[in-house]
């Protein structure tokens, strides 16, 4: 799983539809709508729309990963770096998930972030995320922008976060 | 002030949680990268839970200085840590026991060094015990 700008501009790799909560260096929550319309929902599986369990992951990741990231204003590159979790249930197509992730520790070498997903007040998964921050003397050649995470699509996501961003207090 | 067998204790929770091993994988004479298969951002996964775990600050670089020799040819002659690499090493690493590395001080043993006893001779004198 990595974060958009590094594959491409123009691809679509946005996990979450909004963020509906944040609160700069603790904690942030976004909403995912689940719609049948989703291409990958056809095959997986026939007959029974499930969302895969990576892409639920890679949204949890995006949240928390955003998160990381205004800490410090956007200024450091995140990059997702260990994942462990653990699921309860399938998340089904009409569905609506809501990923709230919590920083646990945040220090310049980077974050871990414990992440819910909830539908409807239910918890469906778990997960706790270690992100690191890489600076651009660490990356490896060739890599166009050396501030390649917060860029392109994700800038949007950024100013839906401002949106409703809660001044820490 | 915790004995030395309370920290292991409670460095093993936090190796078995870090790195998914098992709690009997783990012993004093553990190799975190040889034996328990920590990768470079286990380190930093490590630390923090250590810090969590024993209520200290651990600075960036003081208990696993990864990248203390890289590429200075003042400390490493010949892909070997020289004498003053190993003076060094003894400075900024007090807690570690290098005599096994003395004996072959090829760079890429150094990780060897980073055991579990390691942390724990470490935490030992953080906590000042």
């Amino acid at each position: 799983m990595q974060w958009v700008g590094f594959l491409g501009f123009h691809m679509r790799w946005t996990w979450i539809d909004r963020f509906t909560a944040f609160e700069s260096r603790r904690s942030a929550t976004a909403i995912k709508c689940l719609s049948l319309a989703e291409d990958h929902f056809a095959d997986h599986f026939p007959g029974f729309p499930v969302m895969p369990a990576p892409l639920i992951l890679e949204g949890l990741a995006q949240t928390g990963g955003i998160l990381v990231g205004e800490a410090n204003q956007y200024s450091k590159n995140v990059v997702l770096a260990k994942m462990s979790a653990k699921f309860r249930r399938e998340a089904m197509a009409g569905e609506q998930l809501a990923y709230t992730t919590t920083i646990v520790d945040l220090n310049d070498t980077g974050a871990r972030v414990s992440g819910q997903v909830h539908s409807g007040g239910e918890l469906l998964a778990e997960a706790d995320i270690m992100f690191a921050h890489v600076t651009a003397e660490q990356l490896p050649p060739g890599i166009p922008d050396p501030k390649f995470v917060f860029s392109g699509e994700l800038s949007q996501l950024l100013k839906m976060a401002e949106a409703v961003a809660k001044k820490p207090g | 002030m915790p004995t030395e067998q309370e920290i292991f204790e409670k460095v093993r929770t936090t190796l078995v949680d870090a790195l998914n091993v098992d709690e009997d994988e783990v012993t004093m004479q553990s190799r975190l990268k040889g034996d328990l298969n920590a990768e470079s951002i286990d380190f930093l996964d490590i630390v923090f839970r250590l810090e969590k775990q024993f209520g200290v600050k651990i600075p960036r670089e003081e208990l696993f200085p990864e990248s203390i020799f890289q590429g200075d040819p003042h400390f490493v002659t010949d892909g070997k840590v020289n004498a003053d690499g190993l003076k060094e090493l003894q400075e900024r690493m007090p807690f570690a026991d290098l005599t096994e590395f003395k004996k072959d001080s090829r760079l890429e043993k150094m990780e060897d060094l980073f055991t579990v006893e390691l942390i724990v001779n470490y935490l030992q004198r953080k906590l000042g015990s």
